[in-house]
């Protein structure tokens, strides 16, 4: 019940970060969602991934839409601001929140109806513009909480739980979002957290526009045989591209991943993205030759997972805007009024 | 020789041209009303314009009113009839008396005209392709030629013209001679060949004072770099967009850092209103001041957002510059008529504050004022302007500003005050006022935070879909918006000399014809008291003003009576006591159309109850 909060009791020796916060401190209240479901993985990953960066809880606005994925800010970070929006307008409210204060970090958590149907303009608009973002898609291709309607990201053929087929085709976000022009582009997999903690933060390192795609089936609706985004069927044609890890200052980097290729992508805030490559050709710093990757293993019936594409260099709306250092709300009269003489002169020049 | 009698009138005459849109007359047009600004005398112009840029009929009047009259008034006395497609109804439209001035390089034959008015034919066509061979400065040139035209027969300052035109083309010196010429080809001709002056004539005066010449649209939009906005979210439609293109030019001219050059603002031009309004509450959610700009088919657009906004209690603020709907309806027409739709945006029990500038000097000190309102109140605040206020040059008492003057924030809980152990309930009601507190997003690392959204909730922000706490947060939204009605700009009353059982409300841009139809009515023997309002919710003051008189005349610009039918819901009124007097053509209302709607109604003595449902 999101009501109830989880008993603050822990193991004293539980770890702590550099802040002296325990995983602990970075929980929410207790899930509603159905046991099993895909969308409690991803909590626990933006959990870790929060943990192991040391991010103060209380500097991340948390901003979602409306569905069971735009439920889980709940579940996560209770010492941060949460904002359940409008169903498919959290990129405006996310947008319209980084601009107000550039210095808090933004989680944008949506869903596939939210973001792929009823949302698509306003998830394209804010990739194209740069907002300084992560934006997760907790995607398993149905519509829970009206009881398993297929969602545009519901692969043609496949089949809902009632047995019906669907035809149109599906709209594949992480395509989209390299064609946007959205600086950090991701897909995982809720049932793969070695892969989706350090994306995600990794994501969250990223200055400007992050989109992560994470496949999450749907327990109740969504997990049975002829679905293209239950458990079994991902892991069966899940094609990682790269495994990574996240160095920052402060946490050391723990190696778990096979020997490979390893590549150091430094980032704006000083963190460091090592890529194990697993597909020795996959580069991450090609847009286009990642649109070609994507759509070749579609064809071949894989879905591609991993870090897909990323420019270190990229800017945000703030730069874009050319914005003050200070956050927006923080300036005050003196600041912002230019005052009667001014007026004078504005009157002056009226007549 | 006129059937009628000639017009003979000295700073009190109607002009109008008749062009064609994108042919450059709107400069030249203006800078005619200015002139006559500069010689001391009122002017009120008004821009008659199609939803096109270039080939379609396009007007702009000029009222000549030494007495100050800044309404429209309804009749042309001369018209400039320089658009052939519309010529039939130009020469039509002309009072009895009047004049037509007319390119007569093709000559038109008696029976194009009326036999009770003036012809002035001049052959501007011939004389600019003498005088120029490229077809651009030809069309333009034309423009400048009959306004040195009518300089000479309406007897005007040619000085005041020619400096016009000299601060006009300041940044581009080449400019100023070439225009300098054509109004004087103008001029010339038409004191050697036309019988000059004519009847109506512009004398100088001393009756402009210290006022200024501005739009709405520019006045609101400075009235929101004053009131410390610093988010602007907007997609543009008529006719709104001048407001945002306002703001990013003031922003640019007050709002950069001299020493960073770094912009204390940020402007986005959303994809939709949709995403405008959902920037606007994420940005005010998040502590900054933060407003759009549109007209009725974006605030349809917003339903949904601005029901959140009212049930998250999430500031925000909201300038409808009103056009003629339903649907597109009239896009480049004036109207006010999307009262109801934002008194009562969205679905569920929603009310909402609405404020009614009546010019721009009132649209720039609420366009400040919504946003400490929006703070204060946590809450959607409308700025209702109107095609008429915000795209028409008014002449308006000069914009002032009291520098020691804070923003008010409204209730906003600090880091210190939680450290110190003060309850947060964000929705709780401390002080009575039916306002709680809020935090903004990243305030204090253990205190503060909240969930904010949609779906109810209890006092302390927690998901709840209990009857009880549903009806006591409903129950507290109604307080909060009673305390409003003390808040927010109060009504303002001016009472007939002699005691009468008479009242008329009207709001916004219907002022300046009122003010003029007062004179009217009282001319006709008749005494009546009248209230303006400024602001919805309603202030006491209007029930009083009501139940003061035996009939109120409610006058507005739109079918449906949507003031009234407010003011009956709200207050409680018998709506057979309130009269409507509704014009809603699409052009701004005129006092001739108001004194004649009431004062027909006066002059039964008895006023005719109607039954209107609405």
């Amino acid at each position: 019940m999101t009501y109830l909060a989880k008993p603050k009791f822990h193991h004293p020796n539980l770890p702590k970060n550099d802040l002296g916060y325990t995983h602990r401190d970075y929980e929410g209240t207790v899930s509603t969602l159905c046991a099993g479901c895909g969308h409690d993985s991803i909590t626990a990953a933006i959990i870790q991934a929060c943990f192991e960066l040391s991010i103060e809880p209380h500097r991340v606005a948390k901003i979602s839409g409306i569905g069971c994925s735009s439920k889980t800010p709940t579940y996560f970070l209770g010492n941060s601001h949460g904002f359940n929006s409008v169903h498919g307008r959290m990129p405006s409210v996310l947008t319209g929140a980084n601009l107000a204060n550039r210095d808090l970090i933004y989680l944008g958590v949506s869903g596939d109806g939210d973001s792929a149907s009823i949302g698509f303009g306003q998830f394209a608009h804010a990739l194209r513009r740069g907002v300084n973002m992560a934006y997760i898609v907790e995607n398993n291709g149905v519509y829970g909480l009206t009881k398993g309607q297929f969602s545009a990201t519901a692969d043609r053929g496949s089949k809902s739980k009632r047995g019906i087929t669907n035809t149109d085709n599906s709209i594949d976000l992480v395509a989209i979002a390299l064609q946007l022009g959205a600086s950090f582009v991701a897909r995982s997999f809720s049932g793969d957290k070695h892969q989706l903690v350090p994306i995600i933060k990794a994501a969250i390192s990223h200055k400007g526009a992050a989109f992560i795609d994470v496949i999450s089936p749907c327990v109740a609706f969504n997990n049975h045989a002829g679905s293209t985004k239950s458990f079994d069927f991902v892991r069966e044609h899940n094609e990682a591209v790269n495994r990574l890890d996240v160095i920052s200052s402060r946490m050391p980097i723990e190696v778990k991943y096979d020997p490979g290729t390893v590549e150091l992508v430094e980032q704006h805030d000083g963190t460091t993205i090592a890529l194990r490559k697993l597909d020795a050709d996959y580069d991450v710093h090609d847009r286009t030759a990642a649109l070609g990757f994507l759509q070749s293993h579609a064809a071949k019936g894989q879905i591609v997972t991993g870090l897909l594409y990323m420019d270190k260099d990229a800017d945000d709306l703030h730069g874009h805007l050319g914005t003050v250092e200070m956050p927006l709300n923080a300036l005050n009269e003196k600041e912002l009024c230019p005052g009667q003489a001014m007026l004078d002169k504005f009157n002056a020049s009226m007549r | 020789m006129p059937t009628a009698t000639t017009i003979s009138r000295v700073n009190d005459f109607v002009v109008r041209f008749a062009n064609v849109n994108g042919s450059g007359s709107a400069s030249a047009n203006e800078m005619f009303a200015r002139a006559i600004i500069r010689m001391g005398v009122p002017v009120a112009p008004r821009n008659i314009f199609p939803s096109n840029i270039q080939g379609l009929p396009t007007w702009y009047e000029v009222r000549v009113t030494e007495e100050g009259h800044l309404g429209a008034r309804g009749g042309v006395d001369m018209m400039v009839a320089m658009n052939p497609q519309t010529f039939d109804k130009d020469i039509a439209s002309i009072e009895p008396g009047g004049y037509v001035f007319y390119d007569s390089t093709k000559e038109l034959p008696a029976s194009k005209f009326r036999p009770d008015i003036t012809v002035i034919g001049m052959p501007l066509t011939a004389i600019c392709n003498r005088e120029y061979t490229d077809p651009r400065q030809r069309q333009l040139f034309k423009n400048i030629i009959y306004i040195g035209a009518l300089s000479a027969l309406l007897d005007m300052d040619i000085k005041a013209v020619e400096q016009l035109i000299g601060e006009q083309y300041k940044s581009k010196p080449k400019l100023i001679e070439p225009n300098l010429k054509a109004l004087h080809i103008g001029r010339d001709y038409a004191i050697l060949n036309l019988n000059c002056p004519i009847g109506l004539r512009v004398q100088k005066a001393d009756k402009i004072g210290d006022r200024i010449f501005l739009e709405g649209n520019a006045a609101a939009a400075l009235g929101a770099v004053y009131g410390g906005a610093t988010v602007c979210a907007w997609y543009p439609i008529t006719p709104s967009s001048s407001v945002a293109d306002a703001f990013t030019k003031y922003c640019a001219k007050y709002r950069v850092d001299p020493e960073t050059n770094k912009a204390k603002y940020a402007i986005v031009q959303a994809e939709d209103e949709l995403a405008s309004i959902g920037m606007v509450i994420g940005a005010s959610w998040n502590g900054a001041r933060s407003f759009t700009a549109t007209s009725g088919p974006g605030i349809s657009l917003m339903q949904e957002f601005i029901g959140l906004a009212y049930f998250a209690e999430i500031p925000a603020v909201i300038f409808d510059v009103q056009r003629a709907g339903p649907s597109t309806g009239m896009p480049t027409r004036t109207q006010q008529c999307d009262i109801i739709s934002c008194a009562y945006a969205s679905h569920g029990d929603t009310k909402h504050v609405l404020l009614f500038p009546e010019n721009p000097a009132e649209s720039f000190e609420f366009g400040a004022l919504a946003f400490d309102l929006a703070d204060r109140l946590q809450t959607p605040i409308f700025v209702m302007l109107d095609l008429d206020i915000g795209m028409n040059n008014h002449l308006s008492r000069p914009l002032a500003w009291d520098d020691n003057r804070k923003m008010d924030r409204g209730k906003v809980m600090t880091a210190e005050q939680l450290e110190a152990g003060r309850d947060f309930g964000r929705y709780l009601d401390v002080d009575g006022d039916g306002i709680p507190f809020r935090t903004y997003p990243g305030t204090h690392p253990t205190k503060g935070s909240f969930f904010t959204r949609g779906t109810s909730r209890d006092r302390y922000a927690k998901y709840t879909e209990e009857g009880a706490p549903y009806v006591d947060n409903m129950q507290r939204l109604v307080r909060k918006f009673d305390s409003a009605k003390d808040i927010v700009p109060r009504p303002l009353q001016a009472n007939s000399g002699k005691a009468t059982k008479y009242g008329v409300i009207y709001v916004g841009s219907t002022a300046p014809a009122m003010d003029e139809a007062i004179h009217i009515i009282e001319g006709r023997g008749h005494a009546i008291d009248r209230m303006r309002i400024r602001a919805f919710p309603f202030h006491s003051s209007v029930n009083s003003f009501v139940a003061d008189h035996d009939f109120v005349f409610v006058v507005e610009q739109n079918r449906d009576a949507q003031l009234r039918s407010l003011i009956v819901n709200e207050c409680g009124i018998d709506p057979v006591r309130l009269v409507p007097i509704l014009h809603y053509d699409g052009t701004p209302i005129t006092a001739r159309f108001i004194a004649k709607a009431i004062g027909d109604h006066l002059d039964q003595l008895k006023v005719t109850p109607m039954k209107v449902t609405s």
